[in-house]
């Protein structure tokens, strides 16, 4: 469906069979066809701006090796670039604390938190052996804390009993009291989703952040997001300073800009990827393997 | 007032109005072109700048703003609601069951997401507010089954309409997309002209991937109607526009929070102001 920067490239620079170093000229000319993929991509415009005056930067006088074409050339700083923007390698789940280590998700409504909850419970059993409680402090949708219950059933984890009428602050301090006492290593906190510029969910969340002190803090948000990706990542990371972001949806044929957009504007690492809605489908994050798709490679 | 030229780089400021709102590149150079027309190099106020863009994304929307018309005559009319994952499905479903009661018709859910942990439960809950009646099978089994005995249950209990819900599902998951499949053609079985309305529900945060959301839904499962949510939140939903002309598929509602009362019909004037950058109001930002 996308065409290829790479092909885009090669195509406007077939004209140009000059070798030697890239003139500004011919950089400007492929600089427009980076900035019009990554828009299509949903990288927001602000990042891509930056972005295309890093890449200028660097590519202006770079040397073109015999091996390459000019095409070849730009679209492998781009991509350099792409990458060390991205971060460079994966980061995992940092459960260096006293247990119970307190792990929160956040995010917009419907991008996946109480389907990542579960899956990053299972993991953290399945493969590092840890003992984990989950409890949901979605106490606004309907069946949000049976959902977290049922698939704590699914993947053999422990799940907060709930206790009807609660409000998410009151459960926050059971759970955590239920960590402690009970020998939980991890206690996953599952939240309602809010729009960020809700001030009173926004304001729930930071007294949900003090109940239960968490050391990760991870904001879930859809890769097919659009602009509106460095909005929604800045207003989290500002009120409640996220340690790292989980992309979901990267089995759908989006690009995926929004990862570049968020990680850009926060400066937090993407910990992990859901790649879709079974229990399993949690991937850790690899910069190149992003970089590819946005770039449609 | 202050006045400036209209030239390229107004135009490139109009464009990038455009790209923030997720109009996409194609559709935001289209719209900032016709803002140019026939203005180029005159003098204009700034503040009519943004009106005038309002206007031209109004002109292309207007004609997809329809309402979901239910036709008495049919009964139960059938509407079948489908989307990605966790685009606003069941809770749509919510707000259009209670419009519909409260208009005095008889509606009837179901609830066709046999795959997702207690979505089930989710949409009893939406029943139980609003005193509609749910019918449902087990969690895991088949949901084209489930179409089949809703039809015949909406028609057996006097339903004026009935709304199925279905498991959120990415379109380019062919085996997914072809449950969706099934479901239609098996409702065709019991009632050849159901569904009556198929909807697809779309996020407005999402970006430039609704169009491929779209083609494919609409191809699977014909759909007649949009419906684009969470416009409550920052994201404008300007793919939209993209989507209005290439699909020429009508536009009905607007979701705008989390209660049964937040769905609007699609106002194609409001909608367009917001992308623009105008309030609702009249008065101008900055
Ligand atoms: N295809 C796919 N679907 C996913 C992925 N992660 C979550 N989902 C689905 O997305 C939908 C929403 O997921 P939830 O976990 O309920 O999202 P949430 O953020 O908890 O939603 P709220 O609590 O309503 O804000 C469900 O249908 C999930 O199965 C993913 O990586 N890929
Ligand atoms: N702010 C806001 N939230 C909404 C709107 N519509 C739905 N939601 C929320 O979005 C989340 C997902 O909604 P659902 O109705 O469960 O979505 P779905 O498409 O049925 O999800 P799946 O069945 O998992 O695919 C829930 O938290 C809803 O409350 C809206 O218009 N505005
Ligand atoms: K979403
Ligand atoms: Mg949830
Ligand atoms: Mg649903």
């Amino acid at each position: 469906m996308f065409e290829g920067l790479s092909e885009k490239l090669s195509s406007i620079f077939d004209s140009l069979t000059r070798r030697g170093a890239l003139s500004e000229e011919d950089v400007n000319l492929a600089l427009r066809e980076v900035r019009r993929a990554l828009l299509e991509a949903d990288v927001a415009l602000d990042v891509v701006r930056s972005f295309v005056d890093k890449v200028r930067a660097r590519a202006i006088g770079a040397n073109v090796v015999k091996s390459v074409t000019p095409g070849q050339m730009v679209v492998k700083i781009v991509n350099d670039v792409l990458i060390e923007t991205l971060g460079s390698d994966a980061d995992p789940i940092n459960l260096d604390a006293a247990a119970p280590v307190a792990i929160m998700m956040v995010g917009l409504q419907g991008a996946g938190k109480t389907t990542t909850a579960a899956k990053i419970a299972k993991r953290l059993k399945e493969q590092m052996g840890r003992k984990v409680l989950m409890a949901s402090l979605d106490v606004k949708r309907p069946a949000a804390q049976e959902q977290l219950a049922v698939l704590g059933r699914q993947v053999g984890v422990d799940t907060l009993p709930i206790v009807a009428g609660q409000t998410p602050v009151q459960i926050a301090v059971r759970a955590e009291q239920a960590g402690r006492l009970q020998g939980y290593d991890v206690v996953l906190f599952d939240t309602a989703g809010r729009t960020h510029i809700d001030e009173a969910l926004m304001q729930e969340m930071v007294e949900i952040k003090a109940a239960s002190r968490p050391h990760e803090i991870l904001l879930v948000a859809d890769s097919l997001t659009g602009q509106d990706a460095v909005h929604l990542a800045k207003n989290f990371d500002d009120r409640v300073g996220i340690t790292g972001i989980v992309l979901t949806r990267v089995d759908g044929d989006g690009r995926g800009g929004a990862a570049l957009s968020m990680r850009a504007v926060t400066g937090k690492p993407i910990k992990l990827l859901g790649s879709g809605e079974k229990m399993d489908a949690l991937e850790d994050f690899h910069p190149s393997r992003i970089a590819n798709r946005i770039l449609g490679m | 007032f202050t006045k400036r030229k209209l030239d390229a780089a107004m135009l490139d400021e109009l464009e990038e109005v455009l790209i923030r709102a997720d109009l996409g590149v194609a559709t935001a150079t289209h719209i900032a072109g016709l803002v140019g027309k026939g203005r180029y190099d005159k003098s204009i106020e700034v503040d009519e700048v943004k009106t005038i863009l309002a206007e031209e994304v109004e002109r292309v929307l207007a004609p997809y703003a329809r309402p979901l018309e239910i036709d008495p005559a049919i009964k139960p009319f059938v509407i079948l609601v489908v989307g990605v994952n966790g685009s606003g499905k069941t809770t749509t479903i919510g707000k259009l069951a209670a419009q519909f009661s409260q208009e005095g018709r008889k509606v009837l859910l179901a609830a066709g997401d046999t795959f997702r942990a207690a979505a089930i439960e989710q949409l009893r809950l939406w029943g139980d507010r609003l005193n509609c009646a749910v019918i449902a099978g087990n969690q895991g089994s088949d949901a084209s089954a489930l179409a089949f005995d809703a039809i015949r249950a909406a028609r057996e209990s006097g339903a004026d309409i009935l709304i199925m819900d279905t498991a959120g599902r990415l379109q380019n998951r062919a085996e997914l997309m072809a449950e969706l499949e099934k479901i239609v053609r098996v409702m065709k079985k019991v009632e050849p002209a159901a569904p009556h309305a198929v909807l697809l529900v779309l996020d407005a945060t999402v970006g430039q991937n609704a169009v491929s959301q779209t083609e494919i839904f609409s191809k699977v499962a014909g759909v007649t109607g949009l419906v684009m949510t969470k416009l409550d939140g920052t994201a404008r939903g300007g793919i939209l526009v993209a989507l209005a002309e290439k699909f020429q598929l009508p536009i009905h509602y607007v979701g705008v929070g989390e209660t049964a009362a937040d769905l609007a019909p699609f106002a194609a004037r409001d909608f367009a102001r917001a992308i623009a950058g105008l309030d609702e109001t009249d008065a101008p930002r900055h």
